[in-house]
């Protein structure tokens, strides 16, 4: 019985040894926030770490808020937010000694969803503010269903509900909403609930995932036509009225390594993943200065 | 006079009522158990286990969240496996029935029952915080640590309890020390009790989420953590993501169930063991 | 050598007390921003709201004690039930196949059963009662249900197991049959223990974290039936930690609502030793 004790103790630590020694060191960088983003950034670090053997890129989720106090407590080093920075958020930085350096690496565009029987079209910004902010409880004056709303969102974390509520809500969210943790939970939900109407990154529907879902479209006011996210133009010409910049944040401006990942980001492969994943690549802006040396 | 026959009807249907209980509680665990066998089965292959995630997790395998699960499960079996049998073995050899002991095993049976979303809460504040630790494997290690400590104490007590007094009273009176009485009659028995306890602890502690959300799980990493102060992916954590954050679930939802399949395997060899191990200390027990 | 074990349960004293001293600490920094009342004085919890921050507590606890309740409403009688069954009816072959069983599915993690939730559990309700989906109280109720049902079938059964064979023979002796027995003589002997085990059972589910999270859909709305969705005091701690800086009032807040947790835990295992302990007593 004994013997059998310490062999396997013995065992558990050669194992356990193995996984510390013999390799050589990487260099870790971490990535941390938004749910919208991670999984262009994780497609962008799985090609990075192709060309890069010797760099190890880890990118986790949980919310631009996540990923902004992660950079506030210092657990990252490159934090993915669909949001801006708040007030708030850059007091306790102050408070940390960090200092957020923004960077908009692509475009995205917010398209809201519901089920493909729904016979409404198009909605304008107003109602839709209307319909999440509980104010419109009921289908009748868009779609004219007389069936109630059932509001679907993210949860306080995400940048895509701060966004969202910033931007078109313009309002607190009504109590009802369901809080789910990412864009493919609203996205199932969705399918499955003709009454349901939800708000996701355009990036995510490809024509697999447009199956039983329709996008709306979307009017600025009563008098401005309706533009859907789908069709490409009209985000790049800014017809579409819900877009959003990508933003990351480093503490300072970032050096070595982690530049060379952003610079990937700004490079043709990296546009190039930015677009197949249903993003819109853009220009490095301020950081051409950086990356040019 | 016997029962009346409302009596026996009253007993018949009880008794099948008991029995129905019984079966509905084993069809879910069934049901559970089939549907993650039979949905992921087709998932599972050598190249699942032994390869990273690729294309964004659509494909490859569960490598980096596997070596991560075993990893933490390693540091917390390091942490709580020591102090926990050597506070035990103090408890039930040395301590006095003092106010202190009433106190320490009262605090120790609140500790089992804390819910794990709360020594996630203490890691962040201890570990990942306090102690300067970051978001790491030793964190999570650390924290999942505290986690299985009152359980290990509890079980490792009830397996010393089992060893019959006569045992130590008889080394004692051989002139062995307390120790030496200990470590001669006591533990040599309890040790099966011990590492099922052990055992049990860590495969609880190797499927728990909540403790390592905020100490050092992440989504995605290429390669398990080369030191102590990385952070790394965890099978738990990972058919989380799956089922919940990913951004083409349905398309993942095979490698979920591939996941929840190789974590509920784990769990069950790891249960099986400690029930092996259960069984041959019985054996022995009754045969000597 | 004395003094090496010694020394280990000092550690762990040490450290048991430090968690609750840490808990505490941080628990009471959240009221140097935020006044005690304003836990209290309403019913959301909104910390990061457009306007005032909110931190009422009370849909935290509702959705809490209701997926509790609607658990222990179906996990008794059903634990209940099979620790009878497995005492007082099942023969020795027949223990010896279900108890491992249940046991496995004590060890089942948590995620899994969140998993089932989704997959399973969640689109069956939905279906069966015509829902919109499955993200509600009523789907964690049955997770969770699941989930406390080994301890309640564990430790009820061993209260009834312990009950003296001389109880039962007195009552076959003035020809009781099986379920005259077990009604009459065992339950009411075994009351204690099995009223303590339904409160730990009551202790394991509020407790839960993974499962709630993933399946009840966390609304902040007040819930209305079991048939709306639902968030728990340990999913909004889930969610929440990730996004806080560290030193800001919502993350003290958070350990408010740990040392919430932390105290029902207290409670639920204080009440079920003294319940225990009047069982004792009685036997002895």
């Amino acid at each position: 019985m004994l013997r059998f004790f310490i062999v396997s103790v013995v065992l558990a630590l050669v194992v356990f040894e193995s996984c510390f020694s013999g390799k050589t060191k990487y260099e870790a960088i971490r990535v941390r926030g938004s749910d919208s983003e991670v999984n262009l950034v994780q497609a962008l670090a799985e090609n990075y770490m192709d060309t890069h053997e010797l760099v190890s890129v880890g990118v986790t989720g949980g919310g631009s808020g996540a990923g902004i106090a992660a950079l506030i407590n210092n657990k990252t080093d490159l934090a993915n937010s669909s949001r801006e920075i708040s007030e708030e958020e850059l007091y306790f930085a102050k408070k940390r000694n960090i200092d957020p350096y923004e960077i908009v690496f692509a475009m995205d565009a917010l398209a809201v969803i519901v089920h493909a029987d729904n016979p409404a079209d198009s909605i304008t910004l107003r109602d839709l503010g209307r319909l999440y902010s509980g104010k419109m409880g009921n289908w009748q004056e868009i779609s004219g269903l007389n069936e109630a709303v059932i509001l679907y969102g993210r949860q306080s974390s995400s940048g895509t509900y701060i966004f969202f509520r910033e931007f078109v809500v313009k309002d607190e969210y009504d109590t009802s909403m369901i809080g789910m943790s990412g864009t493919a939970q609203i996205v199932e939900a969705i399918r499955k609930d003709k009454k349901g109407i939800g708000y996701v990154s355009s990036g995510y529907l490809d024509e697999k995932v447009l199956q039983n879902l329709k996008v709306l479209k979307i009017k600025a006011n009563e008098h401005s036509p309706a533009y859907s996210p789908l069709e490409k133009t009209t985000i790049i010409s800014g017809d579409y009225p819900i877009t959003r910049p990508l933003l990351q944040y480093t503490n300072g401006r970032p050096t070595g390594t982690l530049l060379d990942f952003i610079r990937y980001q700004f490079s043709p492969e990296g546009a190039e993943i930015i677009e197949s994943n249903g993003f819109y690549p853009v220009a490095p802006g301020e950081l051409m200065a950086e990356l040019k040396k | 006079m016997g029962l009346t026959k409302r009596k026996k009807i009253q007993s018949f249907l009880g008794l099948r009522f008991l029995g129905l209980c019984t079966l509905i509680v084993l069809a879910f665990i069934i049901i559970v158990l089939s549907d993650i066998a039979w949905k992921g089965a087709g998932a599972l292959s050598w190249e699942f286990i032994f390869s990273i995630p690729r294309k964004g997790m659509t494909e490859g395998g569960i490598y980096p969240a596997l070596a991560g699960t075993v990893l933490v499960t390693m540091i917390t079996a390091l942490f709580s496996i020591p102090v926990g049998v050597a506070t035990a073995i103090y408890l039930n050899e040395y301590a006095s029935d003092s106010v202190l002991t009433k106190a320490l095993r009262a605090s120790i049976r609140n500790l089992a029952g804390v819910p794990s979303i709360i020594y996630g809460l203490f890691g962040v504040a201890l570990f990942v915080e306090g102690a300067g630790l970051g978001s790491s494997v030793i964190s999570s290690g650390l924290t999942l640590g505290l986690m299985t400590l009152p359980y290990i104490i509890t079980s490792t007590e009830e397996a010393l309890r089992s060893v019959p007094h006569t045992y130590r009273e008889g080394a004692l009176a051989l002139g062995a020390t307390k120790w030496e009485a200990i470590q001669t009659t006591v533990l040599p028995s309890a040790v099966p009790g011990i590492t099922t306890g052990a055992i049990l602890g860590l495969s609880r502690a190797a499927g728990e989420t909540a403790p390592i959300l905020f100490t050092g799980v992440t989504f995605y990493l290429r390669f398990p953590p080369d030191s102590l102060n990385n952070e790394f992916m965890a099978l738990p954590y990972h058919l989380y993501i799956l089922s919940t954050q990913h951004h083409a679930i349905e398309q993942v939802r095979p490698l979920a169930y591939g996941t929840a399949l190789v974590l509920i395997l784990l769990v069950i060899l790891l249960n099986v063991i400690a029930f092996f191990i259960r069984y041959r200390f019985n054996k022995l027990k009754s045969s000597r | 050598m004395k003094a090496v074990f010694a020394l280990a349960g000092l550690f762990t004293i040490f450290v048991l007390l430090g968690i609750l001293a840490l808990l505490v600490t941080n628990g009471m920094k959240a009221f140097n921003h935020i006044p005690f009342s304003s836990f209290f004085n309403s019913s959301y919890w909104n910390p990061a709201a457009l306007g005032e921050p909110s931190y009422g507590l009370w849909q935290l606890l509702w959705s809490s004690l209701m997926v509790t309740a609607g658990a222990l409403v179906i996990a008794i009688p059903l634990g209940i039930g099979t620790a009878a069954y497995l005492s007082e009816v099942a023969s020795a072959r027949i223990r010896n196949v279900v108890k491992p069983i249940i046991e496995i599915l004590a060890g089942i993690p948590s995620v899994a059963i969140g998993f089932i939730g989704i997959v399973l559990i969640g689109p069956a309700i939905a279906d069966l009662f015509r829902l919109n989906n499955g993200f509600n109280a009523l789907n964690g109720a049955i997770l969770l249900a699941f989930m406390s049902l080994p301890t309640i079938i564990s430790v009820s059964e061993d209260a009834m197991q312990a009950v003296p064979k001389s109880f039962r023979e007195g009552s076959y002796a003035l020809g009781g049959n099986k379920w005259i027995t077990l009604t009459k003589v065992v339950l009411p002997a075994s009351a204690s223990g099995i009223i303590a085990a339904c409160i730990l059972g009551f202790g394991r589910a509020i407790g839960e974290t993974m499962t709630v999270l993933m399946v009840t859909g966390n609304a902040t709305a007040m819930p209305d039936s079991f048939f709306d969705p639902v968030r728990t005091l340990t999913a909004t701690i889930a969610i929440e930690l990730g996004e806080v800086p560290y030193d800001s009032p919502h993350y003290y807040a958070l350990f408010v609502l740990g040392i919430l947790l932390f105290l029902i835990s207290l409670a639920v295992n204080f009440i079920s030793e003294w319940v225990a302990s009047r069982y004792r007593y009685k036997v002895s």
